[in-house]
């Protein structure tokens, strides 16, 4: 008899330890651990990739870099976990990631049904559609009774339906695995326009043969807010991974680069950036950082915009323009809000 | 000698005439084969047409292949130049410029000379299970082996001391083979623990700590096996082995590797990919498979009614399920179950749930070559006195085992290929997994066929090989119908 309440009492002694050590939060993992595991794609042009040596690089990688920076000190201390599209929001709520950094669109049922929190939006996509130039077609509306190459099982699907259906407009599905092979029956005349988001658009059509011969249709007929996910409950977590890219963000906005960051620090009168930089205020010991955590996550590949610039902006082969994803001021919706 | 009015007697025999030129050499063989009837000669015909489609549409782009680019566009420029705007040609460039990644993904590039050679000592481990001890046979393979090691270690550029270390331990090798090849087995046995620690590095004392445990099994076994029987006995030694893996290894080769500190640079395994992770993960699960599957097998056809109730549970429900659903189990359940913060490595959940998959399949493979074998054999092991493990493998196994041989290999077979579908979890298999990290980069984005047909390549060498090595087996254990 007493030994079974003992059991008992160590059964449950055991459970609380494995209740209180899952409360945990996530900062304190990372700290203890020294190393930030972030879920990234296994392979997406100019977003996240390992290059030929191995080494991650990308949009959505800088962001894991950035935070690494932030909380560890080091942009190097990310472990990358590559997840496919089935795996990446169940790794993130299992624990198997500390956030993920791999093109998601934020959508409501995902934000809720799915317990994730989107923390901010670093790319502004949607869909759009490429047709060859000689198809003669000038709109997305003139698309009626077209051939279409989509991937299959993904929101772009449901979006096509929604469109030319919204539209009174009819179009036959040519259903392909993936983007490789939806650029492959594209060129082979299988469809006449390819659909998919508007940044994997344009790098596609970057490295195709004959670019000049192919156009991308101006319809964007999807909102896809694409960003950083943590888990929900850990709202301090939260707080770090989205004000860190605020941070980024805000940097672009005051003119703070990889450059002149150590400069601006020290001779800056702006009490924004001041704040910003650790110089006054303790905003870090807010989310349980210290004072310079922004002034290394902007060290780490510079801000958002030099990030933009450097992974897949105009300078690169990939060429996308900075459109929604310009500041707020400059006639975008990266927009970050004050830091005080 | 006859006189000259005798009628013409032919004195020798006329030398065999030619027969006429349609029923001979070539043409024969092709109006027998090729056209003997209309309806096979419209085949013929339609069969050349269609080589002749498959060949022409299909050389130029083999020929034009270019090999030394540094993108899709610069191999499309060069294909171009070559031989004329609109030509196309294959962009073999790439895996000229990521064949590392396909091998080893993100293996750091110094470190090459380590899944090498282990890779050749896992050849070299095989000898003896394969060819017994077949002295020459040995030999040969050993030999071939270093050679062809020592090649590829200067490939990938392995530094002077390694080389000679490997190079020596190659030698002793093949001189070992040559002199007493069945001091072999020596280099299988311990082949898991080096193999892993050249993979994986680390310190030298955590596989020494885990062979131990496997010496413990084999100690106990022996002494208690007389007493307690074969099960009895193998099951207090995997207790014991248990106890010094969980609880007092780490105290033993704890201190043992701060007092002595020997070792490789660590690798994780998040770093494999490629064909080193499909060699890893087939080469594990095969091997460990095939005695897991044996057992289950037995157990399968055991009298005891736990026993089998528990094999015939195990076999019918992984059966059920797809290895897709396994892999995820494997990638995202698990972790719903273990501890939160627990890191178990992912290579690790995947090879043991494959293991756990294949040991299904071949559980039923050898169950066949159990129920072909005669009743008259299991009487006659029982009329000698034979005990059942005493039965079971000097009489019942050998036989059924052969049987089972090509239904053994094309489960292993399967297996080997099945390790691609490990991109599904997130993994870096070779076909999906690098491939698509390829495409990623902005310089090869569209390649479509090089990769596929590289891939393509080597794993039919090495399912090829597998399965004339079954042949070869096969013919090789022939006893009946002499």
């Amino acid at each position: 008899m007493k030994k079974s309440v003992f059991l008992g009492a160590a059964t449950v002694a055991g459970l609380l330890a494995v209740a209180v050590s899952a409360q945990a939060s996530t900062l304190d993992d990372v700290k203890a651990r020294g190393e930030l595991i972030c879920g990234v794609n296994t392979g997406l042009t100019g977003f996240g990739a390992p290059d030929a040596n191995g080494n991650y690089q990308g949009f959505d990688v800088a962001i894991c870099q950035a935070v690494a920076a932030a909380v560890l000190g080091d942009p190097a201390a990310v472990k990358y976990v590559p997840t496919t599209g089935e795996t990446r929001f169940t790794a993130l709520a299992s624990g198997e990631v500390d956030m993920l950094a791999r093109n998601s669109t934020w959508t409501f049922s995902r934000d809720n049904d799915l317990k994730l929190d989107f923390v901010a939006v670093n790319y502004y996509d949607g869909q759009g559609f490429m047709v060859h130039k000689d198809l003669g077609v000038s709109s997305a509306k003139e698309l009626d009774g077209a051939t279409i190459c989509i991937q299959t099982g993904t929101t772009t699907e449901l979006n096509l339906a929604d469109f030319f259906k919204a539209n009174g407009m009819s179009y036959t599905p040519v259903t392909v695995a993936d983007d490789s092979e939806a650029q492959r029956q594209y060129l082979a005349g299988a469809c006449d326009a390819f659909t998919t988001d508007a940044s994997g658009l344009a790098a596609t059509r970057a490295t195709l043969p004959d670019a000049e011969n192919h156009i991308i249709l101006p319809e964007i007929i999807s909102k896809e807010p694409l960003g950083p996910v943590v888990r929900h409950g850990d709202n301090n977590w939260g707080d770090i991974v989205r004000w860190t890219y605020y941070a980024l963000v805000t940097a672009e906005e005051k003119g703070i680069t990889q450059a002149n960051l150590d400069e601006t620090a020290a001779t800056s009168t702006d009490p924004e950036t001041r704040r910003l930089l650790g110089v006054d205020g303790d905003l870090g010991a807010m989310m349980g950082l210290d004072a310079e955590w922004a002034k290394r996550a902007i060290a780490a590949n510079g801000n958002y915009g030099e990030i933009f610039a450097s992974t897949i902006g105009e300078a690169t082969p990939i060429g996308l323009a900075r459109g929604l994803n310009a500041l707020w001021t400059q006639g975008g919706l990266q927009y970050a809000p004050p830091f005080r | 000698m006859s006189n000259n009015n005798a009628s013409f007697v032919r004195t020798e025999m006329l030398g065999s005439q030619e027969p006429p030129t349609s029923e001979r050499g070539a043409i024969k063989w092709v109006r027998e084969n090729l056209f003997s009837s209309a309806l096979n000669s419209i085949l013929t015909l339609l069969g050349v047409a269609a080589i002749y489609l498959i060949i022409s549409g299909s050389l130029p782009w083999f020929l034009h292949g270019v090999w030394n680019a540094s993108s899709m566009g610069e191999c499309r420029q060069i294909v171009a130049d070559n031989y004329g705007e609109g030509a196309s040609g294959a962009c073999w460039a790439m895996i000229h410029e990521r064949w590392h990644q396909y091998m080893f993904g993100f293996y750091p590039r110094e470190l090459y000379w380590r899944p090498v050679t282990a890779f050749a000592l896992m050849i070299v481990s095989l000898a003896p299970v394969l060819y017994y001890n077949n002295r020459r046979t040995d030999t040969v393979m050993t030999g071939v082996v270093s050679v062809l090691l020592m090649l590829a270690l200067w490939g990938v550029n392995t530094p002077g001391s390694v080389f000679a270390a490997v190079f020596l331990l190659f030698a002793v090798i093949v001189a070992v083979a040559r002199v007493a090849p069945k001091y072999l087995v020596w280099v299988t046995i311990l082949f898991p623990a080096v193999g892993f620690l050249l993979l994986w590095g680390g310190s030298v004392w955590s596989p020494v700590g885990a062979m131990a445990g496997f010496v413990l099994i084999g100690i106990t076994y022996s002494l208690t096996k007389d007493r307690l029987g074969v099960p009895v006995g193998t099951g207090v030694g995997v207790i014991i082995a248990s106890i010094w893996w969980l609880f007092i290894q780490s105290h033993v080769t704890g201190p043992l590797a701060s007092a002595m500190n020997l070792g490789f640079e660590k690798v994780d395994s998040d770093q494999f990919g490629g064909f080193l992770l499909a060699f890893v993960i087939g080469v594990t699960a095969i091997s460990a498979s095939l005695p897991v599957g044996i057992l289950l097998a037995l157990g399968r056809r055991s009298d005891m009614p736990l026993i089998k109730a528990l094999s015939v549970g195990f076999i019918e429900f992984i059966r059920g399920v797809p290895l897709i659903t396994m892999l995820f189990t494997a990638s995202l359940l698990l972790q719903y179950f273990l501890p939160p913060q627990t890191k178990f490595d992912l290579i690790l959940r995947v090879i043991i749930l494959v293991t756990v998959f294949s040991a299904a399949y071949i559980a039923e493979v050898i169950r066949g070559g159990l129920a072909a074998l005669p009743k008259g054999q299991y009487e006659a092991a029982d009329a000698l006195g034979l005990d059942y493990w005493q039965a079971q493998r000097l009489i019942i196994m050998p036989q059924a085992l052969k049987i089972s041989i090509p239904g053994i290999v094309s489960s292993f077979i399967g297996l080997f290929k099945d390790t691609t579908l490990v991109a599904l979890v997130g993994l870096a298999d070779p076909l999906q997994g690098i491939t698509k990290i390829v495409r990623a980069d902005i310089n090869w984005k569209g390649i479509y066929w090089e990769p596929y047909i590289f891939v393509g390549l080597i794993f039919f060498v090495v399912c090829f090989s597998m399965s004339r090595y079954s042949m070869y087996l096969e013919n090789k254990l022939k006893r009946d119908h002499r």
